[in-house]
């Protein structure tokens, strides 16, 4: 993991705010962030280093930031100075803490920035290892559309021309969403769940051969986009292939390994006069019936033998 | 087999030259080619992967190619480069 200072400042979210603003230390605003834990720094002003993580970014509550405040007042700067000396990447005040103009000389000098934010700690705690987390998640980018069906991310993936775009257009028509065309991110999350993003540039435009670039959220409203989606299915589109054997019964659910995950996959061929869209409508509610505890080839496929066992009249 | 191309001309890979790429790419069906720009491999026959790029003047791009034109392909999309998309190095066409 790498996170510039700037990148926390830039750093926009509806979930999870940091809401932080410059205070000092402008100079050492590329200093890297390295590592996804936080130090609390009370025992360090203190003057006890031992076990210190300086590469942690450093967050004052209104302990520190009180303790902090008597030292400036008691004119004792020699812990805030030896403080300073480490390569901190950045320190947080929250609750709005108005800096002492020593200690804002002090970080000036040293050029390490100070940030502050009107949240409270625990929030902006919190807030801030979620940030962490989605950053140092592993990660990938695959070819393919995601789009949301009846509530499930579907991952459709196939060669070039195979008409994914053109299945998605269809969809969208029908009241599904968008999330990405042609390039989606995808990220692991710590709870093991796959998250689908569309590319920040190309987000919600998708490409039709003959048509060119256009805007769905302008088309078709801001209703049928989405900005990320949990990747629940795998549909993979080929052209018809004669001599392959195509899954008849859906019986045996096959896998696909995105990021050391396994994600369940369908392969669907394609042929003219084929409706992808409504196959892809069927297997996501389908799906959705398996995780509901009910797998319709399964408990066929259970009727039938327990028929035959019987010894009963089938017809 | 993999070759690494600088874009050239001024207004970077907009979206006339990413069509160019794709166009040229598509050509050969049976070779895989992926654009590889630090973290992110995006399918040089995705107009919108190529965009997604974000390459402008002096990028460096990685052009991997995968299948029995590979050599065919690399060639046709370093020409492509190499005349800087039918534009002027300096601006525009």
């Amino acid at each position: 993991m790498e996170i510039a200072v700037k990148e926390l400042l830039d750093y926009h979210s509806l979930e999870h705010p940091l809401k932080l603003k410059l205070v000092s230390g402008i100079r050492g605003i590329e200093k890297k962030i390295t590592t996804n834990s936080i130090n609390r720094p009370g025992l360090n002003l203190f003057g006890f280093y031992d076990n210190f993580v300086p590469e942690r970014v450093q967050i004052f509550g209104r302990g520190e930031a009180a303790f902090l405040v008597k030292l400036v007042k008691e004119q004792n700067l020699e812990n805030i100075k030896k403080f300073f000396t480490f390569d901190i990447p950045c320190c947080i005040f929250s609750h709005d803490f108005e800096l002492p103009k020593d200690v804002k000389d002090i970080s000036e000098a040293a050029g390490i920035p100070v940030l502050n934010t009107g949240m409270s700690t625990a929030m902006l705690i919190h807030n801030i290892e979620q940030f962490f987390a989605f950053e140092a998640a592993p990660r990938t980018t695959i070819h393919g559309v995601m789009i949301e069906v009846f509530g499930i991310g579907i991952l459709l993936t196939g060669e070039s021309g195979v008409g994914k775009s053109e299945c998605a257009l269809e969809l969208i028509e029908r009241g599904h969403r968008l999330i990405s065309d042609d390039v989606v991110d995808i990220r692991l999350l710590p709870n093991n769940m796959l998250m689908g993003y569309g590319s920040k540039l190309i987000k919600h435009h998708m490409e039709i051969r003959g048509v060119g670039i256009i805007n769905i959220a302008h088309l078709f409203g801001v209703g049928v986009v989405r900005e990320s989606k949990q990747i629940n299915m795998i549909i993979h589109l080929e052209n018809w292939d004669e001599n392959k054997q195509y899954d008849r019964l859906g019986l045996e659910d096959e896998y696909e390994e995105i990021l050391g995950e396994k994600i369940t996959r369908l392969v669907i061929p394609v042929q003219p006069g084929r409706n992808i869209p409504i196959i892809i409508e069927t297997a996501s509610m389908n799906y959705r019936l398996k995780t509901m505890g009910y797998h319709p080839a399964k408990e066929f496929n259970n009727m039938i033998t327990s028929l035959i066992e019987r010894g009963e009249e089938i017809y | 087999m993999k070759i690494e191309l600088t874009v050239i001309n001024k207004s970077g890979l907009h979206a006339k030259p990413a069509s160019l790429i794709v166009e040229t790419a598509s050509r050969f069906k049976n070779t895989k080619i992926n654009i590889i720009k630090n973290s992110s491999t995006i399918n040089a026959k995705s107009i919108l992967g190529i965009l997604s790029l974000e390459a402008n003047q002096g990028t460096s791009l990685v052009f991997e190619a995968n299948g029995r034109e590979e050599n065919e392909a690399l060639q046709a999309l370093k020409n492509l480069f190499d005349l800087h998309f039918g534009e002027l190095p300096g601006g525009k066409p």
